[in-house]
């Protein structure tokens, strides 16, 4: 583990970890992209359900002008070593093993002056559509009505991992920089060709460059008219610096909101085409279940296409009413196998390590200094466990894909955070290979990262082979409930020792499953011992907006609260005199500034609290006020603070949005989300048993944002979550005395004893 | 199966279906109006409230057979139209718009629609009476409070114009 950049867990991973900065091939073709922003890498999508086998559609420079019409292009090239390197990907996955041609297209801008960019970032409500024109509007000096994104089409972008990790904000958005730069450049260069003058004379600026000396100037569209000019990235082109944005660091509004409140948008689920039949997926009653007997004939009767292909079970029908019909027509007999339950979750977490793996978790620890010698000498010594259950994602839309084939070829409209994930997960599926797929991600209902994988895409794809027809399969309530993934579970063992000073001298944390994002501590502490334990996972799991963090968080900073009360101390003093990281320093300051830390109680059953921590290279540190009626055990969350720092802000009202909700996503898991399943079957899989946050939940939520103009900009998606559930929990200490270790806290409201 | 007549947006339509479909699938598969979404099934997540008689109503637990001449609304029929490509939002769409509330904008549909059937009953809520009446619907994105002030600010735009009452069939 590298000593600079503590606190995100790069440990060796095993299994299927995805390294994030991931490709080499972006990185190569653009080696200045990422080099402002701290190399370090970021917990490993641990769960990922697939590792992603990048095959790119391509397409030669004319083609691109054949397809595009004529104009100026940006493209990346691949360096003649990663081009070897991905033609041994292209060969493991037994495809085409010829070199990949090397291009990729990024923007384009027309003869029209319309530019076009193209990203491998999808949208699922994070507003990185809007983030993103902004970061291009800025270097190309164009506005933002004249900038359309292509996001997640695998035809017509580069590849890209997938969104998810928060790295689109300090990846992605200097890499369309830079391209649009490199653009703007071509387009002076050409302005001074025709004028028979130096670039140095001419400036861009709202879709034309100007020449300074004389005032006359060229629209974008006349320089690109009849101009069939590729530029190759990298260029050495300076970005320009936050502090002289003037788009970004702007607000700007959903670039197209009007479509969202009109009803306009197609979601993934309100996709169609002529023909389309619906398909539906017959269940198991049990996780696991094997097909024991089947009978089908009274579906086939009702004119379904039915499929039985090994324990896959489906129907297409004309609407998604006989489609219904016919998968309740279906008798079938399953066998399945007894499976633990959500009750003895944590001890079986505790004792059933994964198949393989080291039980000392010696591949994924952290130590440093002398452990048992510091915490046998510590003044002070605490030992607690810490719990959270399974919850699910619950995406305002479910799982939905609309598949089309048209020979061997296979055209699938999904939402997913990884369509080439999704792709790889076809070819495979289907035997086919990737450059047969293609998937394209309208903007989405959501995903928090449950939407990483590709189950109605292969499902729809199934049945529209069957039917030879396109076939759309979406997702119940149930289904999504029941059959995507969840986030982790996990038991947190900590034990610390401490001075009587407030010194901290001795820190031990182990995670059992849930993750090691977020595990590693930013207090100073000479002696640690940090360990994940991977263990088996009665649920099917994946990733969850934040990871782990959420979890590690939890404990840490319950545990940080815990310390505090044991040796008398201000909770806020006793973290700032074991902290030296400035910038998580300068967010509690902040926070506790706003919030009034200090202040005295005004009323009986105030509760104040507060967590923090950094993760995705942002910094949070949240503080919550909470009111506990001590005779009806009722909690309400009155306030919440959350002072949050992410380098140099790109969109303000965007990031507030994201900061405001992840405190308010996050109540839910703080406060009474939790997934009951027994024996193979998921007990609360609806939205009339399973809680999630509402209006009436919501607290006062003021949020301070940190504007670091000197620091690269990085992402907002997950890292404010982090601190709310320690806060409230240490709100709740605060106002009763009752030190709550397991998420979620209130379930059924508090249990005064 | 049967034919049923619907009055959908001031249009009237007639689709085969069985009376015990769902309004929303009536909506989305037949007439092709998705603005109105799928998010529960159980009316308790708001995502496909359309207007019925200009009162907000939950269209996945609501059959079609159940609706036969009453007057429905959904967000496709909220806009004032002035002709091919000519629409004025309604005020409660303007106000989500400016405000910004809204993130995956999947419930937005849904929050628009309870919000316009909200401010016909109550010209003028107080925020108590917006968080209680939009209970019933879900953002998971959790853009709660900004809808609550789009709310507020399309209350004082519509009182101050006087839309109030013709809005929403």
């Amino acid at each position: 583990m590298s000593g600079k950049n503590p606190g995100n867990g790069d440990f060796s991973s095993r299994g299927q970890a995805v390294e994030l900065r991931s490709t080499g091939r972006t990185n190569a073709s653009v080696p200045t992209c990422s080099a402002a922003v701290p190399t370090y890498s970021l917990e490993p999508e641990r769960y990922e359900l697939a590792a992603a086998a990048p095959y790119r559609f391509d397409l030669d420079r004319r083609e691109f002008f054949k397809f595009l019409g004529a104009g100026v292009l940006v493209v990346s090239i691949l360096t003649p070593a990663v081009a070897a390197q991905e033609s041994g990907r292209t060969r493991r996955r037994g495809g085409d093993e010829s070199l990949p041609k090397e291009i990729d297209a990024w923007l384009h801008i027309g003869e029209s002056g319309q530019v076009t960019v193209y990203t491998g970032k999808v949208e699922v409500g994070q507003n990185i559509r809007t983030s993103l024109t902004q970061a291009v509007a800025e270097e190309l000096k164009v506005p933002m009505e004249k900038i359309e994104l292509v996001m997640g089409d695998t035809q017509l972008v580069p590849f890209d991992m997938g969104t998810f990790g928060s790295r689109t904000t300090p990846t992605m958005n200097p890499q369309l920089r830079r391209v649009a730069a490199a653009a703007r450049d071509t387009l002076i260069g050409l302005a001074a060709a025709a004028w028979k003058t130096d670039v140095k004379h001419l400036v861009a600026d709202d879709g034309k460059v100007i020449d300074q000396q004389s005032n006359r100037f060229l629209e974008y569209a006349a320089l690109t008219k009849g101009q069939q000019l590729t530029r190759t990235l990298p260029a050495e082109d300076p970005l320009i610096p936050a502090t002289n944005w003037k788009v970004a660091g702007q607000s700007a509004l959903k670039v197209n909101g009007r479509d969202f409140v009109t009803g306009k948008h197609r979601y993934p689920s309100d996709q169609k085409l002529p023909d389309m039949l619906y398909g539906k997926v017959l269940r198991p009653p049990a996780f696991g279940a094997t097909l024991v007997s089947l009978d089908t004939q009274k579906a086939e009767q009702l004119g379904a296409t039915v499929v039985h292909d090994g324990n896959f079970v489906g129907v297409a029908a004309a609407s998604s009413v006989a489609a219904d019909a016919a998968i309740g027509a279906i008798h079938a007999e399953w066998k399945s196998e007894p499976q633990p339950s959500s009750k003895e979750l944590f001890e079986y977490l505790k004792k059933n390590p994964a198949e393989g793996s080291d039980p000392t978790g010696d591949g994924d620890r952290f130590d440093l200094g002398a452990v048992d010698q510091a915490l046998a000498a510590a003044d002070l010594k605490l030992q607690q466990t810490y719990t959270l259950p399974y919850i699910a994602h619950v995406p305002l839309e479910t799982r939905a894909a609309l598949a089309k084939w048209e020979g061997d070829n296979l055209t699938v409209w999904t939402g997913t955070q990884r369509p080439f994930g999704v792709r790889g997960q076809l070819a495979e599926a289907f035997r086919i290979p990737e450059e047969k797929v293609r998937v394209l991600m309208p903007d989405t209902g959501s995903g928090y990262g449950g939407k990483h994988t590709g189950e109605t895409a292969i499902e729809a794809a199934r049945l529209a082979r069957a039917a030879k027809r396109p076939v759309k399969v979406e997702w119940t309530r149930e289904e999504e409930f029941t059959w995507a993934y969840f986030r982790p579970a996990g038991v947190m063992e900590l034990t610390s020792g401490v001075r009587n000073d407030g010194t901290i001298t001795a820190w031990e944390h182990h995670n059992y499953n849930s993750g090691s994002a977020g595990i590693r501590t930013y207090y100073e502490i000479p002696n640690q011992r940090i360990v994940f334990h991977e263990t088996q996972s009665p649920l099917r799991q994946g990733s969850y907006r934040a990871l782990a963090a959420t979890a590690n968080h939890f404990a840490r900073e319950s545990h940080m609260d815990e310390l505090a009360h044991a040796v008398k101390m201000d909770p806020l003093e006793f973290r700032l005199k074991n902290l030296k990281d400035e910038r998580l320093r300068a967010v509690f300051e902040a926070a506790a500034k706003q919030f009034g830390w200090g202040k005295s109680k005004s009323e009986p059953g105030q509760g104040f609290g507060m967590g923090g921590g950094h993760e995705k290279l942002g910094y949070i540190a949240t503080f919550a006020e909470v009111k506990v009626d001590r005779k009806s055990g009722d909690v309400k969350v009155v306030r919440v603070v959350s002072a949050f720092e992410c380098g140099a802000i790109v969109n303000p009202d965007g990031l507030r949005n994201q900061v405001s909700g992840s405190n308010v996503q996050g109540l839910g898991g703080a406060l009474f989300e939790a997934i009951v399943f027994e024996n193979g079957k998921i007990l609360n899989g609806r939205l009339s048993e399973y809680r999630v946050p509402r209006f009436s939940d919501v607290p006062v939520l003021e949020t301070v944002l940190l504007d670091r103009k000197d620091l690269p900009s990085v992402g907002a998606g997950e890292c404010p979550l982090i601190g709310l559930a320690p806060a409230i929990a240490n709100a709740i200490f605060d106002a009763t005395g009752m030190r709550l270790r397991s998420l979620p806290l209130i379930p059924d409201g508090l249990k005064m004893s | 199966m049967a034919t049923i007549r619907l009055a959908v947006n001031g249009r009237s339509y007639t689709v085969d279906a069985d009376p015990q479909t769902s309004l929303l699938a009536v909506l989305r598969e037949h007439l092709d109006l998705t603005g109105s979404k799928y998010g529960c099934g159980e009316g308790l997540c708001g995502a496909c409230t359309v207007l019925v008689e200009g009162k907000a109503q939950q269209s996945c637990v609501t059959s079609v057979g159940s609706i036969g001449q009453k007057q429905v609304t959904t967000i496709e029929g909220i806009a004032s139209s002035f002709g091919p490509g000519e629409e004025r939002l309604h005020p409660v769409q303007e106000a989500f718009l400016e405000a910004g509330a809204m993130q995956c904008g999947y419930c937005t549909s849904g929050m628009i629609m309870s919000a316009v059937a909200l401010l016909r009953k109550n010209a003028q809520p107080s925020q108590a009476e917006i968080v209680d009446f939009m209970d019933g619907n879900v953002c998971r994105c959790g853009t709660y409070p900004r809808i609550v002030s789009a709310i507020e600010k399309a209350a004082k735009v519509m009182t101050a114009s006087g839309a109030g009452k013709g809005a929403g069939r």
